[in-house]
């Protein structure tokens, strides 16, 4: 009863029921935060200043300018937040295209509150060549990476814009 | 040594009935756990509900010998969902992030791109060769949730077979010798 084997034996299983036990709870602290991220996307779009290309394969180049204020996503329980902007629109054949056009990685809670204006990091391409004067909404995603449980997600919809009609 | 000298002893005093009845208790303890992972299967609704990070792809939300709990559902595929997907002639799932969702207006098929977020491509480098896109029935399942470093255990497992071994060889060893 007292020899090292079910000493260790006990040590061990009680230290990981404990371990296991404050990974949940860990988990179940992160339900507790409410967010309220706010987030404004601007794209710039005369064509006349070349800032909206389309290009021989039909995809176009842009330049956003994105603001967000994510500081209310972080907890203590937060690993880094990943947050996405995608571009999603139909078309005839297709009942919804998402298209993802930037992402980045927000490692702490300092880094949240951010303006980036960046040209797409991912090409917006379609399926077909249906984006012509075609109106899309911009979707803000943020999704929450723990330190140890459950993950979350959300977004935000932005919408109004339209790509323009012509070729440049 | 009086400790080798007592486990050399109860090896040598046993007896059938005692050997049958710890062979039936480790029967037991084995049915069980594959009842546990056969539950969670069901109630995950995905092949394996749990899945272990093996390459840097993800860094740094996941690491390697991170674990994931996987849950598939109905619900449609989306941008941003993790997901972990079988490519035909690979037997490794890979656990990436769609960027790309095409679905079609009737049927509701989607057609999905994914890549990893400490990559600079997208994965159709590493699809079937001639394959652009991923569809459902490539997908086992999204990551719902996250446990860090518990997976080395497995991954030392798989890549030393040798302590494997070892590890199942003590066990027996204790089982036999302990004098429950």
């Amino acid at each position: 009863m007292h020899s090292f084997g079910f000493r260790a034996n006990a040590v061990l299983t009680f230290g990981i029921t404990i371990l296991a036990l404050i990974c949940a709870m860990a988990s179940i602290s992160d339900n507790f935060n409410s967010p309220r991220p706010s987030s404004e996307i601007q794209i710039k779009y005369p064509i006349d200043s070349g800032e909206i290309k389309f290009s021989f394969s039909m995809q176009v180049s842009l330049t956003m300018n994105i603001t967000a204020d994510l500081q209310s996503l972080f907890t203590w329980n937060t690993k880094q937040v990943f947050v996405f902007v995608a571009a999603e629109y139909e078309t005839p054949k297709n009942a919804l295209n998402q298209v993802s056009l930037w992402d980045a990685i927000i490692p702490a809670k300092e880094h949240a509150k951010f303006w980036v204006q960046t040209a797409n990091k991912y090409r917006f391409v379609d399926q077909g060549s249906n984006l012509r004067g075609k109106d899309f909404n911009l979707t803000l995603h943020w999704h929450v990476m723990p330190k140890t449980g459950k993950m979350f997600a959300n977004k935000l919809v932005i919408p109004g814009y339209r790509l323009p009609e012509e070729y440049r | 040594m009086g400790w080798m000298g007592d486990t050399v002893d109860s090896i040598k005093s046993i007896q059938i009935r005692q050997l049958l009845a710890q062979g039936v208790s480790l029967g037991m303890i084995v049915t069980s756990a594959l009842i546990i992972w056969k539950a969670l299967m069901c109630f995950t609704g995905s092949e394996s509900p749990v899945v272990v990070v093996l390459s840097g792809s993800m860094e740094p939300g996941f690491k390697r010998g991170d674990i994931l709990f996987l849950h598939m559902s109905n619900d449609p595929i989306r941008t941003g969902e993790i997901v972990v997907f079988n490519v035909d002639g690979r037997e490794i799932p890979i656990v990436h992030r769609v960027i790309k969702v095409h679905e079609r207006q009737e049927t509701g098929d989607v057609e999905v791109l994914t890549k990893g977020d400490n990559n600079y491509g997208d994965d159709r480098l590493l699809y079937a060769q001639g394959q652009l896109w991923l569809q459902r029935h490539h997908i086992m399942g999204r990551a719902v949730g996250f446990l860090p470093y518990v997976g080395w255990v497995t991954i030392i497992m798989t890549e030393k077979p040798i302590i494997k071994y070892i590890l199942i060889g003590a066990l027996g060893l204790l089982v036999i010798t302990s004098k429950d």
